[in-house]
């Protein structure tokens, strides 16, 4: 009886990988997945948070990949060693702050050492030849195997035919035959293979599964390091980015105004980290400020907070400011009107 | 076997799963942990976490504004 062969498959959550993990368990392998937590992932974090997204079912798409395909997966917390990879690409950023092609490295390399670790013998990626314009294109692809230390161990099983023959199917371990040929942008092959293995509500996310592709998200993340003078980040950071307007009215600081109840509740969380202030003579946003601030500054905090809540209209708005020690301030103000509130100053 | 407690308590998904993850590991087959946690998202990705990895949901839901997951640890396979 032949050996029983063993694959790590990188589990985003998304349908590709869902898919290249299936094709490998119907040629026999034994597949465990791996799913990276790297702190900037999509999945989980503004579901719990935002309110309005409570009626959406909070699933976690690399669990229910894995349940789907019945395998284990395993979730790894690289939030700290990733740090380097954000701040230090090799190969540098795509459209925005995304180092997908050296953190697709990374990934590869932390499966790697998991397969070496737990004696698995390949790695398995849901990786397409041309789907992407950084970490998937036919001349970045082999440096993914390289640089992660990979080489002929990494099979993407959704592309091989376009690839040169890995250690997996020179040595049978795979059927080369059963492997498939996808290439380009165009999903259609993968809905197709969905169909026949009968997955159905897949994930699709817009834009991947990483906040760092995001316009929206990276502005803010360059605008935080700017506004510290340094890059650094603790997880805190990169997760109030996620969260409320940031309004940044000078260099020194910034205000996160929660948007509704789940984003109020959440910034909660953070008083005693922050200096924060709300309005108590009407209803309205719990704000943080990040920085250094004078007195000229809160007041001006304080009139930005008024016109957030429901006393924008009113001449006179009590607006309450707590600072982490403990200490406690009144100021009354008049609310900031709509056009004072400067398009630049909104991160 | 023996009873424990993990506090996952302002952490968001998948970090709850994690600490779960990592504290099992540590657990005898036949042990039990409840984890609390703020995240409601619990609910759903510990119980998956559990189906898909051999251990066993014993009781979940809502308690004091928090949320809770009972399990108990499986035999490994």
């Amino acid at each position: 009886m032949t050996q029983q062969r063993k694959a790590v498959a990188l589990i985003s959550g998304g349908l590709d990988s869902l898919l290249a993990a299936k094709v490998m368990l119907e040629q026999g392998i034994h597949v465990e997945g791996i799913n990276f937590f790297t702190g900037f992932c999509v999945e989980g974090h503004t579901h719990a948070i935002r309110k309005k997204d409570k009626t959406k079912p909070k699933r976690n798409n690399a669990l229910w990949s894995a349940e789907r395909l019945g395998i284990k997966l395993h979730i790894i917390d690289i939030v700290e060693e990733y740090k380097d990879v954000l701040l230090n690409p090799k190969h540098g950023y795509g459209a925005n702050m995304n180092p997908c092609l050296d953190c697709k490295i990374f990934m590869v390399h932390k499966a790697l050492e998991w397969a070496e670790k737990h004696g698995f013998d390949f790695i398995i990626t849901g990786e397409v030849v041309g789907q992407r314009p950084m970490s998937q294109r036919k001349d970045t692809m082999p440096v993914v195997a390289r640089e992660s230390g990979a080489e002929d161990r990494l099979l993407r099983p959704l592309c091989a035919k376009n690839l040169p023959p890995t250690l997996p199917d020179r040595e049978g371990w795979v059927d080369r035959e059963k492997l498939y040929d996808f290439s380009g942008r165009n999903r259609k092959p993968q809905m197709e293979l969905a169909k026949k293995f009968g997955f159905e509500d897949y994930a699709s996310p817009a834009g991947g599964c990483c906040f760092l592709t995001d316009e929206a998200y990276s502005r803010k993340l360059m605008d935080l390091w700017q506004g510290r003078g340094s890059r650094e980040y603790e997880m805190d950071d990169i997760m109030l980015l996620k969260v409320g307007r940031h309004i940044r009215p000078a260099p020194n600081f910034k205000l996160i105004v929660s948007r509704e109840e789940g984003e109020n509740n959440f910034l909660t969380g953070y008083k005693k980290q922050f200096i924060h202030m709300f309005t108590t003579s009407h209803p309205g946003p719990m704000v943080l400020v990040d920085g250094d601030v004078t007195e000229a500054d809160l007041e001006l905090a304080a009139r930005i907070t008024a016109r957030y809540g429901k006393g924008r209209t009113a001449e006179k708005v009590t607006v309450e400011v707590h600072f982490p020690d403990g200490d406690s301030r009144t100021f009354e103000v008049t609310p900031m009107p709509p056009h004072e509130v400067k398009e630049e100053w909104m991160v | 076997m023996s009873h424990y407690e993990l506090n996952a308590r302002r952490l968001l998904c998948p970090m709850p799963v994690i600490r779960t993850q990592n504290k099992v590991e540590e657990l005898e087959p036949g042990d039990t942990l409840e984890v609390l946690a703020t995240d409601p998202g619990v609910l759903n990705d510990i119980p998956a976490w559990c189906r898909i990895n051999g251990h066993k949901v014993l009781d979940s839901g809502e308690r004091d504004g928090e949320v809770y997951v009972l399990l108990q640890v499986g035999e490994p396979s």
